[in-house]
């Protein structure tokens, strides 16, 4: 993201444009982010304003509060700029608490380690 | 640097990016830099049902550094420029 001189300013893949917006953060360790961009650099480095991590498990969705956040640029994978005119997630979504949403987080870790070492057990078979 | 002339040419265009966590976005190629991140505006998602909180998002950033493949529309580039090009390239300073 470089500083555009004049004649590149119609061509700039500048995140000037998303100042002082309420934007989605993906990280690469898969955690959702958001909050309302203050300042970046050629880096992609962040600084979030009343960032919140919305934690998304099946159905179920908890923002969890996490207030003024700085985040290293390697670590971005995707920024999006949320639309206000719709919604920010399916209707279906129902909105849980936070010890609630950690419940079902475990639960869901503790299925796909299940999955995982039930697979393990069956390689030995070499069915493929 | 051919890459990033590459892309400038093709910003206006649908183009389908494929990152390294298997999200995949289509959208028109708003801008390219020289880290080769890239703007998508009116972006869908593919598979949307598995990103739901993806369903809002107009416009995006994506960084450079984890993009997987960038999918083209097949009349998107004119192959011999590319090659001469690429050998302009090749041959170094």
């Amino acid at each position: 993201m470089s500083w555009s001189g004049p004649e590149d300013v119609l061509l700039s893949t500048s995140l000037a444009s998303y100042l002082d917006k309420k934007l989605l953060v993906l990280l690469r360790d898969g955690r959702k982010l958001l909050g309302i961009l203050r300042s970046f650099d050629q880096f992609a480095n962040v600084v979030l304003e009343g960032a919140c991590d919305r934690v998304i498990v099946g159905d179920l969705y908890c923002d969890i509060p996490l207030g003024l956040y700085v985040i290293r640029g390697e670590n971005v994978v995707l920024i999006g700029e949320l639309d206000l005119e719709r919604e920010e997630l399916p209707a279906h979504m129902i909105c849980v608490s936070a010890a609630e949403i950690k419940r079902a987080q475990r639960a869901e870790r503790d299925a796909t380690d299940l999955k995982g070492s039930m697979r393990k057990r069956m390689e030995f078979l070499d069915l493929d | 640097m051919l890459f990033f002339s590459y892309f400038k040419e093709l910003v206006g265009k649908e183009v389908t990016v494929e990152l390294k966590n298997d999200l995949a976005i289509r959208g028109i190629l708003h801008s390219v830099d020289q880290y080769l991140n890239i703007k998508l505006e009116n972006i869908r998602v593919v598979d949307q049902d598995k990103y739901p909180h993806m369903l809002s998002v107009r416009n995006c950033f994506i960084r450079g550094s984890v993009v997987r493949y960038v999918q083209l529309p097949p009349d998107g580039v004119d192959i011999d420029i590319l090659h001469d090009a690429t050998r302009r390239e090749a041959r170094g300073p």
